[in-house]
């Protein structure tokens, strides 16, 4: 076991009111990846802020190379070698690579004001490549995929000789390969002697990259042990302070008659000649790598983005979709993977938001029946345990979790018959999954039909009666439940494109 | 409608202020409380008044309105021209023409951002802003017009116990409370300023509603420019100057955000009150029109900082009692 670099001791945090932080106690080895676990709302993220220096500890010691220490502000934490890649990257999309790695500390010429960017140039590459990353340093990072941008993200701690790497949910917006190649260079980092604090809704992920695991809950440390002495049961039944007998509620249901037919839809440069069902009362799924075309397939049958040919039939009847009000007049609603950026008016109301689709049917001749809104906000916020104080709160306080239930209190609130569900679970803790998985059976119980785009394969298994795999565009697979393909090995096969 | 209780509305700092200004200038100056100069400062915000509620449409979606000052000097001296060239004097004529210059400039405006995508209005309607002005020059050979009858100069004169002019101005407070408050039409363009995509992903037509924002603010600002033309009789291609400003101002101090999704009617009306107490008081103090400027700039500036202020304040305030709400729930729980 390594030394340990940075360590937490008794931390006590104290928002006005609620306590963010319990007695929490952490050590961060040298040489080693530390996953940290919780539920939405356990103290993750106040945790990261304590550790980088944003938010001051009321109590308990922050020890940094053992010796004990403020952060006055988050560059004396930087200062000391704590570095953190936010989910939300901290990249200028318009600087280039150098630009963006140097940033706050250019190098400048001897005896110059001027910036020396052959040198800082120089660095970067070698930085870079030192993580396999073959990318110009000019370039500019808005040209960079998710993944590479990531890359520049801990190029910077790399830079900075960083001793305490802390990444939030990395993964949330990286396809497959993506991450392989992250969790390869984060091995690479910790041989070197980096200490890894890896936080992250997806269990699957910390049993492949972590050798420690620490569980928070109620703003408290739970347990800490090593990664091989956990199973993936032992951390839910940690997160959530009971166990979960299943995590896909899943209920049997005999299809009926077809919601959805699309034959031969195309949009160019997007997806091509894509035809498929969906039926009442099933969910069926959609499997593929990111950027295989599944989520512009369904903007486009939703009518957010054009298409160039092809033909969609509700319920037996052609549909001309052109934007997204014609679709939803045929009962089709999307709930968007961006719940912040497409799904919800965060600076408003729970009752603004879950009304936002129903304004027309919640009122006679222009004017609105606001006290029948509110009633059904009301409703909505008791049917799907949405935490709120009030239907008036604006969403943005809410929790991820709570927030993806108000979209999807808006969408039940507008009766629709087709419900497509883009990556619905990503970032909510596993209690909010299960109870958006909860959502759907009742749904399909009441004869609507559900799909689900997922890059979770264990969910898309664990809820789905089909899953049609997509790949560059492409549909490349089709698999019934009872199919012996069925399983996640040939789903990623056909995701692939048998590479593999 | 149930509020939080503890919430203040937003408009509600800014008529504290108004109240406050208006009690020093009655102590400072004696002839500020008189009847009769009541009466011009509400006659005199009047204009701004009407320019500042379309601003605030406008504003709401997230967008502005520069070309409203060149719509005030259009509608009069369309009027004007037409007076001219075919002898209409009938006010039933003449004020639906003005009117209709302003709905059909805002339509325009809202389909060069909306259609020919431009990519933010405050481009759009600059551009319109020096067109109108240019247009109002060539019609009118740059010449003031006069010959006005009476009926179509009767808006921004007459006096109904109060100037016709403000009260036309607490009739569309009125309505366009309404509006935004108790209509579809209303919370789309909440959402719309709020959040665009998820506007559009939610089935609200988002072109027709800022198309509509447009228009509104077009229709207010030829409304303004005949009330206006009855204050001053005559159709002059170069008034209306920098009136957008003013209308912005009245907007930002009554609450709203440039960010779009926030602000109110209320809140509106009372910050075209306050410039205009603050330019009347300032008068009567003996102040020139510069020192006046430098006022108003500061309190434009002022009014934007303590509702920043404040915001941050009902954050606050929000958490906190969110904090008390989780802990007795987590009481609850524990029992």
């Amino acid at each position: 076991m390594g030394d340990i670099v940075a360590e937490l001791h008794n931390i006590y945090k104290v928002f006005p009111g609620v306590t963010a932080l319990k007695n929490m106690s952490l050590q961060l080895r040298a040489g080693e990846i530390h996953g940290l676990v919780g539920e939405n709302g356990a103290g993750k993220s106040t945790l990261i802020k304590v550790l980088t220096g944003v938010h001051k500890p009321d109590g308990g010691t922050i020890s940094v190379g053992g010796r004990e220490t403020v952060f006055a502000s988050p560059l004396a934490a930087k200062h000391q070698g704590i570095a953190c890649v936010y989910q939300e990257l901290n990249i200028v999309k318009d600087m280039s690579v150098a630009d963006n790695l140097f940033l706050g500390n250019f190098t400048k010429k001897q005896n110059s004001r001027l910036l020396d960017y052959a040198s800082m140039n120089a660095r970067t590459r070698e930085v870079m490549l030192s993580m396999n990353q073959d990318i110009d340093p000019t370039v500019k990072c808005g040209l960079l995929g998710m993944g590479q941008q990531q890359m520049v993200e801990i190029g910077k701690a790399v830079l900075q000789n960083a001793r305490v790497l802390i990444l939030d949910e990395p993964t949330s917006s990286l396809g497959e390969r993506e991450t392989s190649e992250l969790f390869a260079i984060l091995r690479a980092l910790r041989d070197k002697g980096l200490a890894i604090l890896y936080v992250s809704h997806r269990l699957e992920e910390l049993f492949e990259l972590c050798d420690v695991v620490t569980v928070m809950r109620d703003a408290k440390h739970i347990i800490t042990g090593p990664m091989t002495s956990m199973t993936k049961d032992d951390l839910i039944t940690h997160m959530v302070g009971r166990s979960l007998t299943n995590l896909f509620p899943k209920q049997e249901t005999t299809p009926g008659a077809v919601a959805l037919d699309v034959r031969n839809l195309s949009s160019r440069g997007r997806f091509k000649n894509i035809s498929f069902t969906a039926r009442r009362g099933e969910i069926l799924g959609f499997a593929g790598l990111v950027g295989a075309g599944r989520t512009e397939l369904f903007r486009a049958i939703f009518g957010a983005d054009p298409v160039d040919r092809g033909e969609i039939f509700v319920n037996g009847q052609k549909v001309a979709v052109r934007m997204p009000k014609d679709a939803i007049g045929h009962g089709v609603a999307l709930l968007t993977e961006d719940r912040k950026a497409q799904g919800l008016v965060l600076a408003q109301s729970v009752e603004r938001n879950i009304s936002m689709a129903t304004l027309k049917s919640n009122s006679s001749r222009g004017f609105l029946n606001v006290r029948s809104m509110e009633q059904k906000s009301n409703d909505l916020v008791r049917r799907l345990n949405i935490k709120t104080p009030s239907i008036h709160s604006t969403v943005s306080q809410l929790s991820g979790g709570n927030q993806q239930k108000v979209v999807i209190g808006k969408w039940t609130n507008a009766e629709m018959e087709i419900y497509i569900f883009d990556e619905p679970t990503r970032g909510i803790d596993v209690g909010a999954k299960i109870e958006v998985y909860t959502v759907m059976n009742r749904l399909i119980a009441e004869g609507k039909c559900v799909i689900m785009i997922s890059s979770e394969l264990p969910e898309l298994l664990g809820m789905c009666d089909r899953v049609i795999v997509m790949r560059r565009g492409r549909i490349t697979a089709t698999m019934d439940r009872s199919d012996p393909t069925f399983n996640q090995e040939d789903i990623m096969k056909a995701a692939w494109g048998g590479i593999k | 409608m149930k509020r939080n209780k503890k919430s203040m509305p937003a408009w509600f700092g800014p008529l504290i202020a108004l109240a406050i200004l208006v009690i020093i200038l009655a102590v400072v100056t004696n002839r500020f409380i008189y009847h009769d100069n009541i009466m011009n400062v509400l006659r005199q915000s009047s204009i701004n008044a009407l320019v500042a509620l379309g601003m605030l449409f406008v504003l709401l979606t997230g967008g502005i309105d520069l070309s409203v000052g060149s719509v005030v000097a259009l509608s009069a001296c369309v009027m004007a021209v037409v007076m001219k060239a075919f002898g209409i004097q009938s006010a039933v004529v003449l004020i639906p023409i003005g009117l209709a210059c302003g709905l059909a400039v805002g339509l325009v405006n809202g389909l060069l951002f909306t259609k020919a995508k431009l990519p933010h209005p405050f481009v759009s309607t600059l551009g319109m802003m020096m067109i109108i002005r240019g247009v109002c020059l060539i019609i009118t050979g740059a010449r003031p017009i006069t010959g006005f009858d009476g009926s179509v100069l009767w808006l921004g004169r007459a006096n109904l116990v109060f100037p016709a002019c403000f009260i036309l101005v607490i009739i569309m407070c009125l309505l366009y409370s309404v509006l935004l408050n108790r209509t579809t039409l209303g919370r789309q363009i909440y959402a719309v300023g709020g959040n665009r995509e998820a506007a559009r992903l939610s089935g609200i037509d988002v072109d027709r509603t800022v198309c509509f924002v447009y228009i509104v603010s077009g229709f207010m600002a030829a409304l303004a420019g005949i009330v206006l033309l009855g204050r001053i009789s005559t159709a002059y291609a170069l008034s209306g100057d920098k009136y957008e400003m003013d209308a912005i101002a009245a907007c930002v101090i009554g609450g709203a955000s440039f960010n779009g999704g926030v602000g109110s009617v209320l809140g509106t009306l009372i910050g075209a009150l306050m410039i205009g107490v603050l330019r009347n008081g300032l008068n009567l103090l003996g102040a020139k029109s510069d020192v006046t400027q430098v006022v108003i700039g500061a309190v434009i500036i002022l009014a934007v900082y303590i509702d920043v202020m404040r915001g941050r304040a009902a954050y606050n305030l929000e958490r906190n009692e969110q904090a008390k709400a989780m802990e007795a729930e987590e009481k609850q729980q524990a029992l």
